[in-house]
């Protein structure tokens, strides 16, 4: 048998950004003996650049926020597609997890009763966010990593895993290797929790570091699990434009929220063209309204919500705004938006968003309190993944778990900003219970020396592989999947995408590496390779079965939303060694919650 | 395109030499630009952390031309590029492969740190100025910069008896907490060996994030050492009404 060290744990968690923390934390609290597995070092995953806050109805700011209100904005700023229980538990339970994270020691900036402040957001009815300046991710992942410490949870670092083990039909354990040396390391475990993130390193402008290869995706699809709404990507409107280097890189939804006005380069105020018309009685008329609003929310009086600037409609709409005025010919000089706060007080500018100050001035050259900064839609999230079920985390696979970006289920077809944090909160901690339930329940696991011998194999393939190294196919698909499958599609385009992937597969099939198995990137990318390889085609098939607008997925070839597709989500499942692709019907929402959506705001 | 000449460590815990590698200029350029296009294109196994690129992570910490830095944050443009720029991993912790050091002690020195403890029955009502002073210290990136040229740990490898400027932050915002109940300050002196420090800001003046580590944490953390252990009325009174 290939040569590796074996370690046995009741769950083991993979990722540890915001889900993999607070699911590990949970599966260790119910007794569970629990591993952190990730393959940055703990407190760099990509949660701790999140900016803006965490959604939740704690009602301080706005009183009449309550969980209906959250979970009916959630259900239509994700076209009605989300899961309606997950929408719900999503919406009741995230006050509950930020008042944990405070009793952990977590600071949120306040109000001046004391009370955990909150900021408005594109999509959210009332003032929701509960925030640090623009560095709530930080803020949030430092908590849970003291509190994970100090719980005892075993945490492997820099360490990626490759492939899933399988006992007949359940999950039994995960086979991957130590970055640091290259040797083989395989868990036995009960229960396993994906917790990877997302897939934003598929696209060549993305708000998302190098972890975001799609991994737990093509853990579960290969392991046999189904995987929903993989066509719905959400391309932040805001990323920076420039310098080159830091193409994509984000500029938080905050900016819109604490005052920042979009403008072409004919100086207009583009955002009100753009507004639904559905939507358009739920925002300022004109820019003394838009004002007005402002100068309440700064002033710290409560601003008249149907009077919101036409900037924080939600971000599958800004995202096609700024890339429409581009494409027309109004872009900024460096091909994107203007995005201006600097009429707001230096002082207030700074304090509220701190690191967009520095970020732009380090960075760019640009000082943000007196001049507009350049912004243009980057790729940032990705809505779909692997199906769980709503209360545990469960997948259709035995043993197998999942929470976070990488499953699927809250957002629907396009995700609130703000949600993401809730969500890894929420569903990380019943992820985790679910799993060390199971665990309670499950036989020892069993894992077997042949699926460790061809899991060695595969990753070691690349050693003697006869092609080319893996950098130039991987920009290749990032130029593909970004000109392809991107923020506008068509069948044609995304056919081309096919045809590319499979020649990409080819050639991913035979690449080379060059040096040892030590903290090797060439090597690292070369598996991360295939796993994006695997999520491209899963998004582009899915976005081909979806003929219709909705949300993050917009079809210039059926540029409308279509009844016929809002009553189902799309599925990804291996059959075989084909990726098979199906609808499958949302399950139906109970009586009493549809009444929300009756009833008048 | 004009050129810039990088110097690069390669090696591992056995040593190794500096490579030279020619890398396009492109507006805007930071070194991990330079570093991610050498990996591209001519060294696909150049050893490099990173995450972020944008200064929010802590992880692409080197020394540039001897300088303790970020390298997302490192632009070309302030650098003298008619001369080659050495970039090497940072000294203080074992090298594991080129740029990328073994950092493992730092989170072992974590777990030392009592956890945060709420005031009993407190309401959990505090201002924004109590906020902002803690706040500071929540800011830290965790890159270790401070680690990295703190000579307590640099030229003295005082590893086993001190913690350094980056737990001395992390301490500075549980015993700033407004509602934060736990006394540190046996720990500071004892386990975390504060006295070493003989504040010579070496730390303040690395740290991207711009904390004033050594005036608002480390001096204020000291003065509770003090307070605690060497006042003493405070020890007189300790003895006659127990303890605090």
């Amino acid at each position: 048998m290939a040569e590796h060290e074996t370690h046995e744990f009741d769950v083991i968690v993979i990722g540890a950004g915001g889900a993999g923390l607070r699911a590990a934390i949970e599966s260790s609290a119910m007794g569970a003996k629990t591993a952190l597995v990730c393959k940055s070092l703990l407190g760099k995953a990509h949660t701790v650049m999140a900016e803006g806050g965490i959604a939740a109805a704690l009602a301080h700011v706005d009183a009449q926020d309550s969980w209906q209100t959250h979970f009916k904005d959630t259900m239509k700023g994700g076209q009605m597609l989300s899961n309606w229980r997950m929408a719900q538990l999503h919406a009741q339970e995230a006050p509950e997890r930020v008042r944990e994270l405070e009793r952990w020691g977590a600071v949120f900036d306040r109000t001046p009763d004391g009370r955990i402040l909150q900021r408005p957001f594109g999509g959210h009815t009332y003032r929701r966010l509960a925030h640090v300046g623009d560095r709530t991710g930080l803020e949030m992942i430092r908590t849970l990593q003291d509190r994970g410490v100090h719980q005892g949870i075993d945490v492997f670092m820099e360490c990626t895993v490759t492939r899933l083990l399988k006992d007949g039909d359940r999950v039994t354990g995960a086979f991957g290797y130590w970055r640091e040396n290259g040797r083989f390391i395989v868990f036995k475990a009960k229960a396993v929790v994906l917790a990877t993130g997302g897939v934003g390193k598929a696209f060549k402008i993305t708000s998302n570091s190098w972890e975001y290869t799609g991994d737990g995706q093509t853990l579960a699809y290969e392991a046999g699990a189904e995987l929903l709404d993989m066509e719905f990507v959400q391309f932040h409107p805001t990323g920076m434009v420039w310098p080159p280097g830091v193409m994509g890189i984000l500029v938080t939804e905050s900016v819109r929220a604490d005052g920042g006005v979009l403008k072409n380069s004919k100086g207009e105020r583009f955002m009100w063209k753009y507004l639904p018309e559905n939507k358009r009685a739920e925002f300022a008329k004109n820019e003394d309204e838009a004002k007005q609003w402002l100068s309440d929310q700064v002033g710290g009086r409560v601003p008249d919500f149907n009077k919101r600037p036409p900037e924080l409609s939600t971000r599958d709409n800004v995202a096609r705004a700024i890339y429409t005025e581009v494409k027309e010919g109004r872009g900024s000089p460096h091909g994107g938006a203007f995005l201006d706060i600097s009429h707001l007080p230096a002082e207030y500018v700074k304090k509220k968003l701190p690191s967009m100050y520095h970020q732009f001035k380090d960075l760019a050259d640009v000082d943000i309190t007196a001049g507009p900064m350049e912004v243009g839609p980057t790729t940032h999230y990705i809505m779909g993944g692997v199906y769980v079920e709503p209360d545990t985390g469960a997948n259709n696979v035995t043993g197998l778990f999942a929470a976070g970006e990488v499953s699927a289920g809250v957002n629907g077809s396009n995700r609130l900003g703000g949600n993401s944090l809730s969500d890894l909160l929420v569903f990380g901690r019943r992820a985790g219970a679910g799993a060390a339930e199971h665990a309670k329940r499950a036989d020892a696991p069993v894992v077997h020396g042949y699926q460790i011998d061809g899991a060695g194999k595969d990753l070691l393939a690349p050693f003697e592989g006869k092609g080319e190294d893996p950098y130039p196919i991987h920009r290749e698909l990032q130029e593909t999947m970004q000109s392809l499958v991107g923020i506008y599609r068509d069948e044609k385009e995304m056919l081309r995408a096919m045809e590319k992937l499979q020649e990409l597969k080819k050639r991913a099939a035979n690449v080379r590496v060059d040096g040892s198995r030590m903290y090797n990137p060439g090597w690292h990318l070369a598996w991360d390779l295939r796993n994006l390889l695997t999520v491209s085609e899963m998004i582009t098939r899915s976005a081909l079965d979806r003929k219709e607008s909705r949300g993050g997925h917009s079809r210039l070839d059926f540029p409308k939303m279509d009844p016929g597709h809002a009553r189902h989500n799309t599925r990804v499942l291996k059959r075989g060694e084909e990726m098979a692709i199906d609808r499958k019907p949302l399950p139906e929402m109970p009586e009493e919650l549809k009444k929300l959506f009756e009833e008048k705001k | 395109m004009a050129e810039a000449t990088f110097h690069v460590f390669r090696g591992d815990r056995n040593g190794g030499d500096l490579k030279e590698y020619r890398v396009p200029m492109e507006e805007g350029m930071v070194v991990l630009d330079a570093m991610h296009w050498i990996q591209g294109h001519l060294q696909p196994d150049l050893a490099v952390r990173w995450n972020c690129k944008a200064a929010k992570c802590g992880s692409c910490s080197a020394e540039v031309n001897g300088k303790p830095t970020l390298m997302c944050k490192n632009r070309l443009k302030y650098l003298d590029t008619t001369k080659p720029i050495v970039v090497k991993p940072i000294k203080t912790f074992p090298v594991i492969k080129d740029l990328v050091t073994d950092v493992s002690w730092n989170f072992q020195v974590n777990k030392k740190i009592p956890a945060f403890k709420p005031k009993e029955g407190t309401d959990w009502r505090y201002t924004q100025a109590e906020a902002d002073r803690v706040q500071e210290f929540r800011k830290c990136i965790e890159c270790f910069l401070c680690q990295n040229v703190c000579h307590v740990l640099r030229d003295h490898g005082q590893h086993e008896k001190f913690g350094g400027p980056r737990f001395f932050v992390r301490v500075a915002g549980l015993e700033m907490h407004p509602l934060d109940d736990e006394d540190r300050s046996g720990s500071l002196k004892n386990q975390l060996g504060l006295g070493f420090c003989n504040i010579t800001k070496c730390c303040t003046e690395v740290c991207p994030e711009d904390i004033h580590i050594t005036d608002n944490a480390i001096i204020p953390l000291k003065e509770r050492v003090v307070d605690r252990f060497y006042d003493p009325m405070a020890m007189l009174l300790r003895k006659l009404f127990g303890k605090k």
